[in-house]
This record gives structure tokens, sequence and C-alpha cells, in this order.
């Protein structure tokens, strides 16, 4: 409804070039924010530049939608096949609006929390970076060429590693986690290419939709088997699929708050965006190979990350550790979710993607407006801050209920459907380990909510501070938004739905 | 200047540095008919300053070309290479589309050859503005612990 008003409104360049621009709008904004004189102004400009992407995000959903077939293509330069294509179905018109969303968000409360950990003079080059990484996001998401993806996921990782070192003003720990984080991240990329070099090598096309059309008579093939393994470990290293998920947990503590909450609701979701294109779109679920891939595989590393990671979450004492394993843990349930490579189990999968998003961008924003007035992210930093900080910390405890999945809150409906798919397919031992990991994130969960709400404070003499307003508006918005997907699910998972039926590779929107 | 062991190697490095320059727009502008092209262009234009600043010393180099000046050059190329989809956008064409830079019928290549030119301009100033100002800041990095101190 919203989105056939604003369609009807937008221009008709808008709609036409919309899939292309949610990536260029940015990309030409961070090379003038390295130009910029002023943070200020540089911030300002950021807002400008992820708004007008999630603008256009918006208007490509809806195009989507309302397109019989619901795929959009956009051919660069109008090279036809042998050039670059966007093209966007309703999976990763899904995910574009998730980036863009999140990155939107990420920047109206970037300048409170920047202006307390970054350096005055670096900030236009910070948000410049973040800039670029946001466009990186966004390209990977949005097109529709083997090679090209790969360009844009490492503008996004390059750019992604300058900013997870720049914690290093606060913790020098920043500086070795942000080189691991380059060293696994350079590995997932050199894979993937790797593996685009063989399929390359065996088909002669880059661009997915030729590649899916040519892949199913070359299924015997040994190159596209060995082309298929390297991508699927590249994208794995790049969503820190258990157990290749060790850069993770440091990249997330150690950097600037404000990173850790872009990342944490972005980037490996984009990554997981990218291996469902390529487990079902440009490979085909009916491999022999990929049948093998899914039950001995997928689920189990799935499992293996939602239960060992919930662990090893429980016995942190640094909140924003806890909750990177815990994140690790989450990517478990949406790889358990594609793992049983059904439409439902996909379509669990991409929600509880997007309800991640959502709780854990709330969870590591709350974070953010705490470091802004409080030294340390340890639990026992933490006690007493119900007091002090009502607002943020209820807005904290929101999305806290909604990572156990609570019902009444986004994270319930997601792990429900998840069940659902799970006992269709017949597995109901893995409802199970998914109820017991559900039941360790009460733990981790409760562990900070019993120190934030019914300890006394360390410092009894800190008097009450807030967030700032700029903050509290962005956060607020996610944790309501957290509850309201609890109650009405209509919307995220009719996106989901409409996603696994295009990733499957169904008609969406006949 | 007595007692300079490093005559011959400045007075070379004289000579060679407007070649490895001259050397650089070759490559640049001969990338549209053979080999070469503004990637190579660009690092080989780093090179001379790499080298300008190996002889005479970084405060030198740095005095001529500032940092703030090769920082802004790599933003400026990326500005140009994108500048030049927006153009063809702005024509009518789809991104980074030349054909539609001059609004020509299939039969012109006009906007061919200025948008593969104007692009490959944004790419030198993005690469040799990038490999100069990653050399200015592992170079210009100060200890912050001696080495004694480890």
């Amino acid at each position: 409804m919203i989105l056939e008003s604003l369609l009807v409104s937008a221009p008709d360049w808008a709609i036409d070039h919309a899939p292309v621009l949610i990536p260029v709008v940015p990309l030409i904004m961070a090379a003038m924010l390295a130009l910029s004189p002023s943070g200020r102004l540089s911030w300002i400009l950021s807002m400008v530049a992820t708004a007008a992407s999630f603008y256009f995000a918006l208007l490509t959903l809806g195009t989507v939608q309302s397109t019989p077939g619901g795929i959009i293509e956009y051919w660069i330069g109008n090279w036809d096949v042998i050039g670059i294509e966007f093209r966007v179905d309703a999976l990763n018109a899904m995910i574009l609006l998730l980036v863009t969303g999140m990155g939107f968000l990420a920047s109206i409360f970037a300048w409170t929390t920047i202006a307390a950990e970054v350096q005055k003079q670096k900030i236009s080059l910070f948000l410049s970076a973040f800039l670029l990484c946001f466009a990186g996001l966004c390209g990977v998401t949005a097109t529709g060429d083997a090679f090209n993806l790969f360009v844009f996921l490492e503008i996004s990782s390059l750019s992604t590693y300058a900013l997870v070192a720049m914690g290093a003003s606060r913790d020098r720990r920043a500086l070795t986690s942000a080189f691991d984080y380059l060293i696994m991240g350079t590995l997932g990329a050199s894979f993937y290419i790797i593996g685009v070099g063989f399929l390359y090598a065996a088909t002669g096309t880059l661009n997915m939709n030729e590649l899916a059309t040519q892949l199913p008579a070359l299924s015997g093939n040994r190159s596209v088997q060995v082309g298929f393994a390297f991508i699927i470990v590249g994208l794995g290293l790049k969503a820190a699929m258990w157990p290749l998920h060790q850069w993770l947990p440091n990249a997330y503590a150690y950097s600037p708050s404000f990173v850790t909450m872009f990342l944490a609701a972005t980037a490996t979701k984009v990554a997981l965006y990218a291996m469902i294109r390529w487990l079902f779109t440009i490979f085909n679920p009916d491999f022999a190979f990929e049948q093998a891939i899914f039950t001995f595989i997928l689920a189990p590393l799935g499992i293996a990350a939602m239960v060992i990671c919930s662990f090893q979450a429980v016995f942190q004492t640094d909140v924003r550790r806890m909750l990177a394993y815990s994140s690790v843990a989450q990517v478990g349930y949406i790889i358990l979710g594609i793992s049983i490579a059904t439409t439902a189990g996909v379509a669990a999968g991409l929600l509880h993607l997007f309800n991640h998003a959502l709780m854990k961008g709330a969870l590591f924003m709350a974070i953010a407006g705490i470091c802004i007035n409080y030294k340390g992210t340890t639990i026992r930093d933490f006690a007493g801050l119900g007091r002090s900080a009502p607002f943020t910390m209820a807005a904290f405890a929101i999305a806290g209920l909604s990572l156990i999945g609570v019902p009444l809150t986004a994270g319930f409906i997601s792990k429900l459907q998840l069940g659902y798919a799970l006992f269709d397919h017949g597995w109901w031992w893995a409802v199970l380990l998914v109820v017991f990991s559900s039941f360790l994130a009460v733990l981790y969960v409760g562990r900070i909510l019993q120190s934030i709400f019914f300890m006394p404070p360390a410092n009894p003499r800190k008097t009450r501070k807030e967030a700032p307003l700029m903050l509290l508006v962005p956060l607020w918005i996610l944790a309501l938004a957290n509850i309201y997907f609890g109650i009405d699910a209509n919307f995220p998972a009719g996106l989901a739905r409409d996603g696994a039926i295009a990733a499957l590779g169904l008609e969406a929107f006949p | 200047m007595k007692g300079d062991h490093h005559m011959i190697l400045r007075v070379i490095a004289k000579c060679l540095i407007p070649l490895i320059v001259i050397y650089a727009f070759y490559v640049q502008f001969h990338g549209e008919v053979g080999a070469g092209g503004a990637f190579q262009a660009g690092v080989v234009l780093a090179v001379a300053l790499i080298l300008n600043a190996l002889v005479f010393g970084l405060t030198a180099t740095m005095r001529a070309v500032p940092p703030w000046f090769t920082r802004s050059l790599s933003a400026v190329g990326v500005m140009v290479y994108a500048g030049v989809g927006v153009w063809a956008m702005l024509k009518g064409g789809h991104y980074l589309e030349y054909q539609a830079l001059f609004g020509e019928g299939p039969g012109g290549h006009d906007g061919q050859h200025a948008g593969i030119i104007i692009i490959e301009v944004g790419v030198l100033f993005a690469v040799s503005g990038a490999l100069t100002t990653i050399f200015y800041a592992l170079a210009g990095r100060v200890a912050e612990i001696r080495d004694e101190d480890w």
C-alpha cells in the first residue's frame, strides 16, 4: 500500500534506474566525503546517501512485486549478456530493503557515537569508508554477475577492515582483530573467486542467469563440482558459518560500536544471501552432490553453530563478545533452515535473517548508546544501568527477549516457522535442538538482563544518563519493529516466502 | 656536493623520473589500442613518485605532492568514473552506456571513444592517488614504541 503510493509518485527515471542507483549513490557520495572538510557535513551527506538508497530499494521492491514474473533486469552499459547485469527478484529485493534500511538507521545515530569514539579529523574518512562498505553490500545484493559480486564483496570487505581497525583508539586489540578479519576475509574472497574461475572455465559465462541455464547439463563435470565447493567455503567464511567464524567475535567486540551495529545487522546477512543465491538459483538443489552437501555438511554445521556458539556465549564476560557468539549461533539457525532445501525451510531461514538483523541491530545500537556515557562493556559494567538509562535498556531488553524467541516478539515467529519447516521435513530431533539452543539463549540474555535490572549500580553516584535522542529514535524504531513483527508478521513473512519462492526458481508473482 | 655518496643515484633518478612519467602516459593512452591501460599507468605514475621519495627523501616528496592531494586525487578519480555513468543516465541511457553520452545513433562511435578515455583518466587518478597515499601512510608512519622498548 505504501509501496504503491511510492511507485505512483516516483519519477520514471527513478523507477528505471533504481537497481543501479542503490549502490551508485553511496559510492559517489563516499568519494565526496573523502574530500569533505567537516565531520558534521559528512554525517549529513551520509544520511542523505543512505536515505536515497533506502528510497530506491523501496521502489525496487515495489517494482518487483508488481512485475509479472517478479524479475527486474538492468544491463549496465547496455552490453546485454556479455556485460554486467543487475538482476533483482523477490529474494534480493528483500535483502536490499533490509541492508539499506539498517544502513539508514545506522547513519542516523552515527554522529553521536562516532563523535565519542573516533578522532575528529578522521570522521569524514570514517564515514566515507562506511558508505563504501554500504555501497559494496548493496552491490553484492543487487548484482546478477558472479564476478561483479566478488568485486562488490571486496569493496565492502576492504572498507570493513579499515572500519574495524578504527576501534584501536579505544582498545588496541582492534588492530589484531582487524588483521585476523583481513586474512580470513581475503581467504574467503579468494576461495570464492577460484570457484567462479572453475565455473567460468566450464561454462564460459559469468552471468548468474546464464550459469543457471548451462549448469544442469554440466552437473557431472568435476570442475563444476570443485567450483561449487570453493564458492560455498568462501561464502561460508564471509557469512561466519561455523567453524569458519573465528574472525567474528573479535571483530565485533573491538570495532567502534557503530561499526559493530552496522556489520551485525548487514554484513553476514549479505554473505548468506549470496550463499542462498548460489545454492538454489545458480546451482540446483536437485544435483546429487548438492543434496549430499545439504544433509551432511550444512545441516550439521548449522546445528553445531547454534548449540556450541550458544554455549560459548553463556560463558562470555563481555557483552559484545557474548552477542557476537550469539550472532554465529543465529547464522546456524539460518543455515539449518536453508539446509532443508524446501520453500518453507528457506523462507524460515530468510525470515530469521530479517528478524535477526532487527534484533542484533537494536542490541548493538543500545550498547553503542551505553558506550557514549559509560566506559566498559563487560557484564559487570552493565550493572544497574536499568535505573540510570531506562529507555535505552528497555529497548535492549525487548530486543534481547526477541533474541531468545519469547512469544509476541519477532524472534518467536521465525523460530516457530523454522520449527514447522523442520517438522514437515521429518527432522523432529532438530526441533528439539532449536529449543535447547533457545534455552541457552535464555541463559546468556538472562545474565545480561539480570545485571542490568536487578543489580545495584557498580558506581552508585552514576547519575541518570540516557543515550542521546538521535540514538534513541532509531533504537526504538528497531525495538518496536521487533514487537510489531512479532504480532503481525505478514510483511516480513510475505517477503521471506516470496524470496524463497524466487530463490528456488518458481514463479513468484504469476 | 662533497661527501655525497648518492651522487650517481640522484643524477640517474633525476633523468629517469620524467621518463617514467612520460611512459605512464604512454601506457595510459595506448591502452585503448594495445596492451596497457589505466591501472598499469597509474602504478607506473605512482612508481615515479615513490622513486623520488626513496632517493630524495620523503619530506621533499611530500612537499612537492602533499598527502591531501594524493588522497583527493583518488577520490576525484572515483567521481570521474562514476560521473560518466551518471552522465550517460542523464542522457537517457543505462548506467555507463557510452553510446548514449552524446545521444548518437547506432553508427556513431564518438561516445564510445570519449567514454572509455574519460573513465580511464578516472582510473589513472584513483590508482596513482591510492598507491601514493598507501606509500605515504606506510613510509610516514612514526613508531609509537621505540624498537628497544619491546
